[in-house]
């Protein structure tokens, strides 16, 4: 019984870092304006395509993989000018309906593009699993857990010690006083949803091995990834990766032990308890709002 | 209540005006009215559906056509509503006046118009799957594609051939998937197999060891796969990711050269039927479908990307059509449905039809191929 738990928790957490390297793209927008970008799941996609297209094409892996995220990074950009910006001024939850319609726009146009099929990657160091006191993991998995605390680390550090970083965070705080003091909001926004485009892109690169890509693959990667950024509390990245974790360990368990039906009524089950009791997420700050 | 009146009487007239025009163009051409869901989610069915029936209608029409008349083709997408279909068969049959149809993609669309069809009193060939449209067999409603229990019959007798007895099936929450699973559960008693576990996963989902980590610890022989997409590849590769050496079968969901494609080495071995249409390549020389499987792989391939067996659906359904309508001499509703009826030994791109009263599909299972992945090819099992 217990390798039986130890092959769910392995699997859990495969699962789960994926969920949270998506989830971690939430935050650098959210941190920068208070928007949930509904199209961080897209990011996703476009990155893993755009790999796979240039892989095709006869790229070597590692330029295929940097060239997918300029893409996405220009992507992001201009998600950022021709969409977000002509709207200023305008309230969060309207900026979060118009990242719903990129996102359908995003989705549309990488069916006319890729069409409906899917797509993969080889694995970056084999597909030899590796076992663990019974368990197996596959060595893509490891790449998905290492690069998620490396970027976890790099966006914590960002935000923490870099003036950049803490300019973004000053936008989201009040935006009105961080013009003030000199920060060109506009330009911070940008840099935001570059930043989130590049992360979401990388977290498509490292995943498509394992989960495979289509037009549509983003919807549900983003649902899951955005629903672990909130389980995790929101704007802080290492909420996101508990989130992530915890999201894949809670489904991966309700399918071995209760019922694979069910998975997804368990684990969002679950989140919704967690939400009840602690609207912030597990780690998130509790808003005070000053009058 | 004047404004009322107005649109009323035009609309009237409009009507009348479109029935007149209609009743006039009659003779000219056959017209063949059809509803599939060429967008949404069943798109991977209508879309090659539709290009199929246009590139043979062209490839009819520029041959002189049938009868002297040319074949039009009336097309709805319903993006596989339902809602949508009831709405286009009552358009197809009261205002484009059509002979017969042919549609829709899915089992929802089709069984949602089967009454209508009934009281329209119109020959309809679905492209639709489940056993349901034509078990009860109703009058004017027909179907061409094989059904999933042939599928699970075909899986079952290569089972016992092998001597398997216990197999742990595993299938996704679509509805191709949960009609496969019934149909396996319902079946395997009859060819003395025990389903010992039933597990499920949502097609979108990445990962299923979970799943198959309990399927590990039953004492199943084998694997079932039910399901369709990317899903099944994980299957596969997770499978061998845990080091569970049982034979897998998988669907003919998964006939496709991306099924191969995905899941790489992992699939080496890996079982399933398909129609003869997915190996149009390497079936024998004297192979009865050989000729008309090359033919429309051949012709579509060059005309599009890589061929389905769902678009072979459509060809068949329009080469009966057609054939029916040479047999009646005429285009009276009722002279097409019996000859649609009395199709035999037609040799198809699905199979070899052979349609009665009481089966108006004609497909035996053994029109299903049974093949396995050697070395990242398909290999026709004997």
């Amino acid at each position: 019984m217990s390798e039986y738990v130890l092959q769910f928790l392995i699997s859990g957490i495969t699962v789960g870092s994926i969920y949270a390297l998506v989830g971690l793209g939430f935050t650098i927008i959210y941190n920068a304006s208070d928007v949930i970008n509904f199209a961080q799941g897209e990011f996703v996609m476009i990155g893993a395509m755009s790999a796979v297209t240039f892989s095709v094409a006869g790229t070597p892996l590692i330029i295929a993989i940097i060239m997918a995220m300029l893409v996405t990074v220009l992507i992001g950009f201009a998600l950022n000018l021709f969409a977000i910006k002509p709207a200023k001024g305008a309230s969060v939850v309207t900026t979060i309906i118009i990242t719903i319609g990129a996102s359908i726009f995003l989705r549309g146009a990488a069916l006319l593009i890729w069409g409906k099929d899917f797509y993969s990657l080889p694995a970056f160091s084999g597909e030899q699993p590796i076992h663990i006191a019974g368990a197996t993991i596959l060595p893509q998995n490891l790449w998905v857990l290492g690069m998620t605390v490396i970027l976890v680390s790099a966006v914590l550090l960002f935000f923490k010690y870099t003036l950049l970083g803490k300019a973004v965070l000053a936008c989201s705080c009040n935006s009105t006083a961080a013009q003030l003091v000199g920060i060109n909001v506009g330009k911070m926004m940008l840099l935001s949803y570059g930043i989130s485009a590049m992360l979401g892109a990388l977290a498509g690169v490292l995943i498509v091995p394992i989960t495979f890509t289509s037009y549509d693959a983003g919807v549900m990667l983003g649902l899951k990834g955005f629903s672990a950024a909130i389980l995790g509390g929101i704007g802080n990245p290492i909420g996101a990766v508990v989130g992530g974790l915890l999201l894949g360990i809670l489904e991966s368990l309700g399918a071995g032990f209760i019922s694979s039906g069910y998975k997804d009524a368990i684990a969002f089950g679950i989140i919704l308890l967690v939400l009840f009791i602690r609207p912030s997420g597990l780690l998130g700050r509790t808003t005070q709002e000053r009058v | 209540m004047r404004i009322n009146l107005v649109k009323f009487l035009s609309a009237t007239a409009l009507c009348a005006f479109l029935l007149l025009s209609s009743q006039t163009q009659a003779g000219d051409t056959i017209k063949i009215g059809s509803f599939l869901a060429v967008t949404g989610g069943a798109s991977f069915l209508g879309d090659p559906e539709l290009k199929t029936l246009q590139m043979y209608i062209d490839e009819i029409n520029q041959k002189g056509g049938v009868l002297g008349k040319k074949i039009e083709l009336i097309h709805y997408d319903t993006g596989g509503s339902p809602k949508k279909a009831v709405k286009f068969i009552k358009r197809l049959v009261k205002k484009d006046r059509v002979d017969l149809v042919i549609g829709g993609s899915t089992s929802g669309t089709t069984m949602a118009v089967a009454p209508l069809i009934e009281k329209f009193k119109i020959p309809m060939i679905s492209l639709a799957g489940s056993i349901k449209i034509v078990e009860p067999t109703q009058k004017w409603l027909f179907k061409v594609p094989h059904t999933d229990r042939m599928a699970a019959e075909k899986v079952f007798q290569d089972m016992k051939k092998r001597g398997f007895t216990k197999v742990a099936l595993i299938s996704g929450n679509g509805g191709f998937d949960k009609s496969g699973r019934a149909q396996s559960l319902a079946l395997a008693p009859k060819y003395g197999i025990e389903i010992v576990a039933d597990e499920s996963y949502g097609n979108k989902d990445t990962d299923m060891t979970a799943q198959l980590t309990k399927i590990r610890a039953t004492d199943a022989q084998t694997i079932l796969n039910f399901g369709f997409g990317k899903a099944p590849a994980i299957v596969t590769k997770n499978i061998k990711q845990l080091g569970i050496s049982l034979p897998i079968y998988q669907s003919h969901g998964v006939a496709s050269k991306k099924y191969l494609e995905l899941s790489g080495a992992a699939a080496n071995g890996v079982r399933l039927p398909a129609a003869a249409i997915v190996v149009a390549d390497e079936l024998a020389d004297d192979d009865i479908q050989k000729q008309i499987a090359s033919r429309y792989k051949k012709q579509y391939e060059a005309k599009f990307d890589q061929v389905s067996s769902f678009g072979a659906h459509a060809y068949d359904a329009l080469m009966i059509t057609v054939e029916a309508i040479k047999r009646a001499d005429s285009l009276d509703k009722k002279a097409v449905r019996n000859e649609i009826e009395k199709t035999h030994n037609y040799i198809g791109a699905g199979g070899i039809f052979n349609m009665s009263a009481d089966d108006h599909m004609g497909l035996k299972e053994d029109s299903f191929k049974l093949l396995e992945v050697v070395d990242g090819r398909w290999q026709i099992v004997n």
